[in-house]
């Protein structure tokens, strides 16, 4: 039988830090065994438990798209015991992934629409995973326009950097970065909230999907925002956090109402959240 | 196979037999109360007890369990890679459980055995386990078992079924897993007709002691929100203390931790049950915790088992009526009359 608590061993093949503050780093792993790899197979949404011998196990989302070969990315905030022990591992440590798990963006319904992805602070890590699948040769003619307006507190507090930087530059991704201020007098793009600039930028709703990741607060005054856009609720998606430990159902732990947030989640659209208690 | 039946002084020999092929798990009396063990002598197994305090869901969940171990050491090349903790899944049998203890592990299977997952310690436990079960002749003033579709007599969950019938022990067997057990043993006969009569009696004493005492359907027909949002919560969990006494003996209450646990340069990945009465259950690393307050909890146990579980898995509710929640609550909190409350006609939105 399937052990399915049983991780998978990996090896630290870089680390990144990714913000000024330090806090957040992207960990590059890489398997120790090629047929864990293969049945490691994701979609852009899912998340994995990332386990550390002796610490404990955490659930981060899954930061690369299926699309990119030979290792996975996972981007950690560092708030507690295993987050911190995991930012003082190095190249080369020893770790284990479980998953990959939950469900993930709804890729099949999202196909020939156009896609709008607001993200806001270290939540940009399964919508980075979204855009890279999106972006793809192989897979950019099944999506329409896509829109992304990202935003956090100060320039230094952005992911991906560089990615950003590359994307702005595409044409076939209309990127708006943010940030609620700044004092650097050569940042080229918005200064301003999230909802705020959704609002300015005015993504059509039509034939399109949203698809919002972010701090409770930023959800909450982006919602109207897109609700005033013409987003009906069943096309508006979002991934939710709740305490964690076995990831797969079982343990009983992360329940909203009669759904587990770990199996039958991180993903829901607004409707489906509508009909739950209001309780994450 | 019909029914058989053995008086109840060479009854110890059948459970010989078993010992001698099975590890063999049955009622104990330990300090006050009784609970179940693996026995090493005959006598040990106390078949006249009324029922555990601690439900059995530990003979299949352990309220600890390693489930990987791992070295920590410097040089190993294996350092930090988790191994499967070894067990043993040899064949076992309990006996004596009640018939609501034994169906509530089938309402814990619908958690633990999913088609996208199995939880394989329980899987394994359960496919080796065979559970001779024994009615309930004297339900107790707390229990309700036949008020969520179970009784005392109920076989559902059983391999085999004993009714303590005074002289002796009559035996329904039920599955081929019982067949297979009782096979081994030898010195039945068949049931006599005043046997069998009295048998039918001790059932129809112990249903009709039951009663029905309120009707369940009219909660799976109301909406989640309407009994989310309703305003008796708050009488509810006024007095609750949050021991988690209650969610700590149910035979229907899983929930589990994970937890690291290092002794020098080894290490274990553990499981320990934990409870959805505990603040810590559902808190961040970030500190949201979005159960804060005693009344989120306390409406979180009861609506799990009486709505979110039944609307899951359209299998009932996640209780069995065993009543030990009710009778060893430090503040009487009685879940026959939060099922009422659910149930009533007029649930009035705070
Ligand atoms: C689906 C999902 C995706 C996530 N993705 C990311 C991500 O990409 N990057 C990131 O930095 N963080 C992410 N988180 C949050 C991250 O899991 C927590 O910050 C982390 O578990 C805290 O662990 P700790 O041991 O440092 O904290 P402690 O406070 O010491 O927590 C102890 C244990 O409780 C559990 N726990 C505590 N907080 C949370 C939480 N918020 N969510 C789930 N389990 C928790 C974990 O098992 C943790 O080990 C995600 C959470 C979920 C549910
Ligand atoms: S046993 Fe009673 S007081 Fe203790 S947590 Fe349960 S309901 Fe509350
Ligand atoms: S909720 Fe109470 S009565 Fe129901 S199965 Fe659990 S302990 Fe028994
Ligand atoms: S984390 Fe165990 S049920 Fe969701």
């Amino acid at each position: 039988m399937n052990n399915p608590y049983l991780p998978y061993p990996v090896r630290i093949d870089s680390v990144v830090t990714e913000t000024e503050d330090r806090n957040l780093k992207t960990f590059k792993l890489v398997f120790l065994n090629p047929e864990d790899e293969q049945k490691f197979k994701y979609n852009p949404g899912q998340f994995a438990e990332l386990s550390i011998a002796g610490l404990g196990e955490i659930p981060i989302g899954i930061a690369t798209s299926p699309t990119e070969k030979g290792f996975i990315k996972f981007t950690v905030n560092k708030v507690g015991k295993v987050t911190n022990h995991l930012h003082n591992m190095k190249e080369g440590d020893i770790m284990g992934v479980r998953g990959p798990l939950g469900n993930w963006y709804p890729w099949d319904a999202l196909e020939g629409k156009n896609v709008v992805i607001i993200g806001g602070g270290f939540a940009f890590t399964t919508l980075r995973s979204s855009i890279v699948y999106m972006l793809d040769p192989a897979n950019r003619s099944r999506f329409g326009d896509i829109t992304v307006v990202y935003g956090a507190r100060s320039p230094g507090l952005l992911l991906y950097k560089d990615e950003l930087a590359a994307w702005e530059q595409r044409k076939d991704i209309n990127m708006h970065i943010t940030v609620d201020g700044t004092d650097d007098p050569n940042w080229k793009y918005n200064v301003g909230f999230v909802p705020a600039v959704t609002k300015q930028k005015a993504p059509s709703a039509e034939n399109s999907y949203a698809i919002i990741c972010g701090p409770p607060i930023m959800i909450k005054f982006t919602l109207p925002v897109l609700t005033e856009l013409g987003f009906p609720p069943e096309r508006i998606i979002s991934s939710l956090e709740m305490r964690m430990k076995c990831g797969i159902g079982i343990c009983g732990r992360c329940n909203i109402g009669s759904e587990y947030v770990c199996k039958d989640g991180p993903v829901f659209t607004l409707e489906q959240l509508s009909k739950l208690p209001n309780e994450y | 196979m019909s029914d058989i039946y053995i008086s109840r002084g060479k009854f110890p020999e059948i459970i010989g037999q078993l010992m001698a092929r099975y590890r063999v798990y049955a009622p104990v009396l330990k300090g006050e109360y009784h609970e179940f063990a693996k026995i090493e002598k005959t006598e040990e197994a106390d078949l006249g007890y009324q029922n555990t305090r601690l439900s059995p869901k530990g003979l299949f969940h352990p309220h600890a369990e390693r489930m990987f171990e791992y070295s920590l050491v410097k040089d190993d090349p294996q350092a930090g890679i988790l191994k499967e903790a070894p067990k043993d899944f040899s064949p076992r049998v309990v006996l004596g459980i009640r018939p609501c203890d034994a169906k509530a592990f089938q309402l814990d299977d619908v958690n633990f055995d999913t088609t996208a997952y199995q939880d394989p310690w329980w899987v394994r436990r359960r496919q080796t386990t065979t559970l001779i079960g024994l009615a309930c002749n004297e339900p107790c003033g707390t229990c309700f078992c036949t008020s969520l579709g179970t009784g005392p007599f109920d076989t559902a969950g059983l391999d085999v079924l004993l009714v303590d019938t005074g002289e002796g022990y009559t035996a329904q067997v039920l599955t081929q897993k019982g067949k297979d057990v009782v096979g081994i043993t030898s010195g039945w006969e068949s049931v006599s007709r005043t046997v069998s009569e009295k048998m039918e009696g001790l059932r129809k004493s112990a249903e009709d002691s039951l009663g029905r005492q309120f009707d369940f359907d009219p909660i799976k027909q109301k909406d989640m929100l309407e009994l989310f949002n309703a305003s008796f919560w708050d009488e509810v969990q006024f007095a609750c203390i949050n021991c988690g006494t209650c969610t700590f003996l149910c035979p229907t209450c899983w929930c589990f931790d994970i937890q690291d646990e290092v002794w020098g340069d080894k290490g274990d990945r553990i499981r320990l049950w934990d409870s959805c009465m505990f603040p810590l259950f559902t808190f961040h690393g970030s500190g949201h915790n979005p159960r804060s307050q005693k009344l989120q909890r306390v409406r979180q146990r009861f609506m799990h088992k009486l709505k979110y579980y039944p609307d899951k898995y359209h299998n009932g509710a996640a209780c069995v009526g065993c009543g030990r929640c009710v009778k060893f609550c430090p503040v009487n909190i009685d879940i026959r009359e939060v099922v009422r409350r659910m149930s009533a006609t007029c649930v009035c939105p705070a």
